[in-house]
């Protein structure tokens, strides 16, 4: 599915990855934790195609193309998605406009029909149900006046419409409390399927209580310093990162 | 083309038209009677003996015309405005070449002119049958054909051509003709009163709520001819109208002189609103040809309760300058202004409002979007002044400017003047950029840019779109999505 190779990129005019690789498999569930300013947001922007990261050397593999070729809205296309760490604000667009216009545009690109408006209406009231999500999210604004909380609701509920194959999902379990966390979680693990896979960064173990990964990385100075099963996550939360540096 | 399929299909009808230019660029190949171009007192009273006119009208044109002559262009407003040979334009163009009487019904109007609004979207007869809009059509100088009269005579509603009203109804017409803006009010106030050729007369009387939208459709075909519209609305005491206009001209390199002036009058509790999908050739990428579109729009709320609402998308014309305002005289009335003016290339536009609150308790809102792309000048300029005697008027100004690209600007003159303390008026005004992190956003769910822009546009006029009625909603959206056209690199 994915296979990033001894990767270097640069955000601004500073090295931030330093010969990062990873590779996820279809299915595959992959955690990353690390450091405040480690570069795990820098890597789901270099994936994403976000053009404030300038990829240096090595390569990105995805799905047997050459994904660092491709223009964002392809790679959106071919089933790459991002919950922003940071979700932005599109003022007066309708979530479900934008949503459809997004899902549109992108099965266009597939060679696929439009939906239109009747049926994805269908479509977005049963994710919107099976996600329990409240319905007033559609007719809001995009992420105008959310809360933190509703914001990062709102990353995975467009996940949830636009079925990705592989979803970067970047701390969007932070400023999260209980049940809102739940809710990511449940639509996460809806998601999940043999040929869907998903890269979860995160600062806090908890998350990966509800969402069980295959694999989690420490991410530390640019590159995977340290990689393991869910018992990495245990061990990263008692004792800090400090003990990876010896 | 059929209006409720564009409606569901809201989304792919903007897509499809935004994949063409200037579409409505074409010239109608039709025999038409043109007056040679020039401007001298035998040219005013060509245009009144070829109507027919009473020798009142003559010399109420003849009247200004000697006001005109002594007046000067004017140059307060942040436009570059060349300098305009009156005497090279033609004053009168009809597409009748025997110009004897206007067609009475449509079936008796030109073929080609039938197709012409085919082209334009303005299917004439579908109009009339489907969407329930009625339509008063004037090309050039002339109005070429009002759909729906009988259906709004049995109501008591008089929607005609100005012409026709002159002769139908001249007690009206004299009554109201320069009650709202006076022939000397401005330079081309001014000149539309001594030379306007035709335009739309509306009549509401007491009591009635109009059963249906009417539009008047504005076409300037013939080459070198100025367009000089004059537009009446009378609204008795309580009722209710939504007037429609849409404006379309042929690419041309040679400028076009288009100076028009309406009129609203509102009675006790009476509400007009009044809405415009501004279309006017704007010129190539390189500032050739284009409309000059200076035009005088303003409203009487005369009555107390009375309420005028205007709502205005101005993408076309290469220059305009345009000021839709309200007299709020009678007490508790209240004026709108909801505005989009987006400019591209060489546009430059100078558009805003005036709130004159003159009664007790008037209120106002202004709400205006631009827009600015490329090399082009976007200026807001608002006045809002309260009289002595408007105890708790009431003014709300919001201005949002977005600017596209580096070489474009954003200009906000906001006035007040208010002479009673009890006056409360609250201004706000944002610029902005598109944000990289919207687009980026966008993009990242497989949006492209280009839709992207227009999405993000599209939001950001939201409050203005959602005051219009719904199938003029639909256009303004695809108008801008063409006009926003290289927007991007
Ligand atoms: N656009 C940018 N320009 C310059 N520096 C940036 C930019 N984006 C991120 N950085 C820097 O890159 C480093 C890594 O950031 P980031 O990938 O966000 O870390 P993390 O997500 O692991 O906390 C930080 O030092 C941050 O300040
Ligand atoms: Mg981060």
């Amino acid at each position: 599915m994915l296979k990033i190779e001894n990767v270097f990129a640069n955000a601004g005019d500073k090295e931030i990855l330093k010969g990062l690789s990873l590779e996820v498999k279809p299915g595959e569930v992959h955690a990353i934790m690390g450091p405040n300013g480690a570069g795990k947001s820098t890597l789901g922007n270099l994936l994403a195609g976000m053009p404030y990261v300038q990829p240096q050397g090595g390569s990105v593999q995805y799905m047997g193309k050459d994904l660092l070729s491709l223009e964002p809205e392809e790679r959106a296309a071919i089933g790459v998605f991002l919950a922003f760490q940071y979700p932005v604000e599109i003022p007066g667009v309708n979530n479900m406009y934008f949503l459809r216009t997004a899902l549109n545009a992108q099965r266009k690109y597939r060679g696929e029909d439009a939906m239109d408006s009747a049926q994805f209406l269908r479509m977005v009231k049963q994710k919107i149900k099976d996600m329990n999500m409240r319905d007033d999210l559609l007719k809001r604004p995009v992420n105008v006046g959310f809360s933190g909380g509703e914001k990062k609701r709102n990353e995975v509920f467009q996940m949830g419409v636009l079925e990705p194959k592989l979803a970067i999902l970047d701390e969007t379990d932070s400023g999260l409390d209980i049940d809102a966390l739940k809710i990511v979680a449940d639509g996460v693990n809806q998601l999940r399927s043999a040929d869907r896979s998903f890269i979860i960064i995160t600062h806090y173990q908890r998350l990966l209580d509800y969402i069980e990964p295959d694999f989690v990385h420490v991410l530390a100075d640019g590159k995977i310093v340290k990689s393991g099963d869910k018992n990495l996550a245990l061990e990263l939360e008692e004792q800090g990162y400090g003990w990876l540096n010896n | 083309m059929n209006k409720q399929i564009e409606v569901t299909e809201e989304n792919q009808v903007v897509k499809d038209r935004a994949k063409q230019a200037y579409k409505e660029g074409f010239v109608t190949d039709i025999e038409s009677f043109t007056i040679p171009p020039g401007l001298d007192e035998e040219t005013i009273k060509l245009i009144s003996s070829k109507k027919d006119e009473p020798a009142w009208l003559l010399d109420y044109r003849l009247d200004a015309f000697r006001q005109w002559q002594k007046m000067d262009t004017p140059e307060w407003a942040k436009l570059k405005i060349p300098a305009i040979d009156f005497q090279a334009i033609s004053y009168y163009s009809s597409p009748n070449a025997n110009n004897e009487n206007a067609p009475k019904s449509l079936d008796e109007v030109d073929p080609k002119l039938i197709e012409t609004y085919d082209k334009l979207g303005v299917p004439l007869h579908e109009r009339e049958r489907l969407a329930g809009v009625a339509v008063d059509v004037v090309f050039d100088s002339v109005s070429v054909g009002t759909t729906f009269k009988a259906e709004l005579k049995k109501v008591g509603v008089i929607f005609s051509s100005f012409s026709e009203a002159v002769q139908d109804h001249p007690e009206l017409v004299k009554k109201y003709l320069g009650s709202v803006v006076p022939a000397r009010d401005n330079y081309f106030a001014a000149l539309n009163a001594a030379v306007f050729s035709d335009g739309s007369f509306v009549y509401i009387p007491k009591g009635v709520r109009c059963p249906m939208e009417l539009s008047t459709y504005f076409r300037i075909n013939a080459i070198n001819t100025g367009q000089f519209e004059r537009t009446l609305i009378v609204a008795e005491d309580d009722s209710y109208v939504s007037y429609l206009e849409g404006c379309t001209a042929p690419m041309r390199d040679e400028n076009q002189l288009h100076a028009a002036v309406v009129e609203l009058v509102a009675m006790d509790n009476a509400k007009i609103k009044y809405s415009t999908v501004q279309n006017w050739y704007p010129g190539d990428e390189e500032g050739n040809g284009g409309i000059y579109n200076f035009v005088t729009k303003r409203g009487n709320c005369q009555g107390k309760n009375s309420k005028i609402s205007w709502t205005q998308v101005e993408t076309g014309s290469a220059i305009t300058w345009k000021y839709p305002s309200c007299i709020l005289r009678g007490d508790n009335s209240s004026g709108e202004f909801y505005s989009v003016a987006l400019t591209n290339n060489h546009q430059q536009a100078d558009t805003g409002t005036k709130m004159i609150h003159l009664g007790k308790n008037t209120k106002s809102t202004v709400i205006s979007k631009g827009i600015s792309v490329g090399k082009s000048q976007n200026a807001y300029r608002g006045l809002v002044r309260v009289a002595k005697k408007a105890d708790h008027a009431r003014n709300f100004t919001q201005c949002d400017s977005l600017l596209i690209g580096k070489s474009c600007a954003a200009h906000t003159f906001p006035y007040t003047e208010s002479a009673n303390m009890t006056a409360q008026l609250e201004h706000e005004a944002t610029t902005s950029k598109i944000s990289e992190d919207q687009l980026n956003y966008c993009l990242q769910r497989g949006i492209t840019e280009e839709d992207a822009i227009s999405l993000i546009v599209d939001g950001f006029c939201k409050e203005v779109f959602k005051e219009l009625p719904m199938e003029f909603a639909v256009e303004a959206k695809a108008l801008l999505d063409i006009s926003l056209e290289g927007a991007i690199g």
